[in-house]
Parts: C-alpha cells; structure tokens; sequence
C-alpha cells in the first residue's frame, strides 16, 4: 500500500467514525435546548450582577457545543479547528478594537 | 484510481480539500456576521423617534423560532449520520426535515418583519432599525439559501447523480448549516436577551 492510499484509507475511517453516536447527538440537542430555556428565563427571573456573565457564558458553551459536536470538529484534524478558529479569533479581536474606538466598552 | 481521488477531494496530506475550502469559507464568514453584529451593538440604542428595541421585540416567539433553528441542527447532523452509514432514504429524510425546519425559522422571520414594521420599524426609520434588519436579514439569506441547498441535495439525490461521496457532500451542507445555527446562537443572545 502506498503513502497515497494509506492517507485516503485513514481519511475515509476518520470520516466514518465521528465519535458520536445518534444518541450521543439527541443528548447534545438536549443539553442544547435546556441552556436555551435557561438563557429565555433570565429574561423573567432576575439574576442580577449575574445577568450578563451568566448570558455571555451560556451563549459561549452553546457555541462551542455546536462546533465541536455536531460539526465534527473535536473529532477531526487540527487543521481544520485552525482555519475555523483563526478567523473567529480574527473576526473578535478586529471589531473588538473598532468597537473601543467608539468607546462601547465604557458606556 | 480510487473514487476519491478521481474526484480530487483529497490532498497529499490526507485532508479533504472540500473540507478544508468550506472551513476557511466559513471561518471568513465570521468576519462578515462579526461585522454586522458589531455595527449592530453600536447602533441599537440609537431610535431616534421610532420603537426601541424592548417595546417590539416578542421574546417568547423569538425563544420558539431559536428552538426550531436548534433541532434543525439535530436533524442535519443525524442526516450526515445517516449518510456517512450508507442510509439513503433516511438521509433524504432528515435533510428534508432540516429545510422544514429551516423554512419554518424563516417563515418566523418574515412575520416578525412584518409585525415589527406595522409598529413603526421601518429600514431607514433609525440607526437601530437599519442595524437590526441588515444583521437579521443577512442571516435570514444564509438559512433560505441553506434551504435551496438542501432541497436541491434530496432532489440531486434521488436522481443519483451525486459527484463525489455522497456522505461528503451531506457534512458540507451540514457544516454551512450549522454555521448558520451557531450564527443565531449568537445573535438570539445579544440582539434579543440583551437589553438596551
């Protein structure tokens, strides 16, 4: 077997075997839908200091939840994650500093 | 020649070239929803006469319409499942489910467009209002062309002319389609939760 096939053979394996099975996803969607009950009742439930935090928190752990489960992305090559990632973290840092520019942090 | 490499998906190092393209598409794609939520932010206490965003936004609607978009990506992911086991009918299944869900979303979009400018939202009304409707918009155009996407993929699929791996070309769509969702988790938190 050449280098060639040996990488498309483990391409394919990999592709096959995302680590997750169809229960696996239902229980993630679950998890999913209980954080956005819990983000829909800081609306009517008073948290108070904790209100942003709490929301900014959830929102993050839905995200990446998302991303790493139901897009494969834990599961599959690292170059992937940088491609993805890089841009995120491109996209944050750049409208993060224009929103300082007009002082939106210290409103 | 394997079939993949006949069809060129895969590159000298093992990783699927597709792949890879729709990654870096997508990661470029948070620049442009980065964009459009910061101008967003900026601008959303600006109302300068018209309804502020507390006054119109309908939380428990909104809160459905969110759910509806998030067990759309339940049912994409179990249709890359299905694909990836070799299940036709209930990949065809799921990723028609997924575009109901999705149209469903869209159609809660156009209603609460609809019911935002009879209260007074216009596009050009304030700062708030143009911000608002070119993010939700924009994200709107991404879910109905998602939509296209995956109907053309069931009716592709039951003629059988599927270039590539077929299970490939399920996780692409797949991948854009739960971009869109993390999009929305996103903005259902800062545009909507988020008081002014």
């Amino acid at each position: 077997m050449t280098s060639e096939t040996t990488h498309i053979a483990t391409s394919a394996e990999h592709s096959e075997n995302h680590g997750m099975s169809d229960a696996g996803y239902i229980r993630i969607a679950a998890i999913l839908a209980a954080i956005t009950a819990l983000e829909v009742s800081t609306v009517y439930v008073d948290f108070g200091p904790l209100f942003l935090p709490a929301l900014l928190i959830m929102m993050v752990v839905k995200f990446i939840m998302v991303v790493s489960y139901f897009m494969h992305l834990k599961f599959d090559n690292k170059l992937f994650s940088l491609m993805f990632y890089a841009g995120l973290v491109l996209a944050v840092g750049v409208y993060a500093a224009f929103l300082a520019t007009f002082k939106f942090f210290i409103q | 020649m394997t079939d993949t490499t006949a069809h060129g998906h895969t590159s000298s190092t093992g990783i699927s070239n597709v792949k890879l393209g729709m990654w870096t598409f997508l990661g470029s794609e948070c620049l442009l929803f980065g964009g459009l939520i910061s101008t967003y932010m900026l601008y959303r206490g600006r109302v300068t006469g018209g309804p502020r965003p507390s006054q119109i936004f309908d939380i428990p609607f909104t809160s459905v319409s969110s759910f509806v978009l998030l067990m759309s990506s339940l049912t994409m992911v179990l249709a890359v499942s299905a694909a990836h086991k070799g299940e036709d009918r209930k990949t065809n299944l799921w990723l028609t489910v997924t575009a109901l869900l999705g149209a469903t979303f869209v159609g809660g979009q156009v209603y609460e467009f609809t019911a935002f400018y009879n209260e007074g939202l216009g596009f050009s009304t304030s700062l708030f209002g143009s911000s608002f409707y070119t993010l939700t918009g924009f994200h709107g155009v991404h879910v109905t062309v998602g939509i296209i996407m995956l109907m053309s993929l069931v009716g592709i699929f039951k003629r059988s002319e599927v270039p590539g791996k077929k299970a490939e070309v399920v996780e692409m769509i797949g991948l854009y389609w739960h971009f869109v969702d993390i999009v929305w988790i996103i903005i259902f938190t800062l545009v909507y939760l988020i008081p002014v």
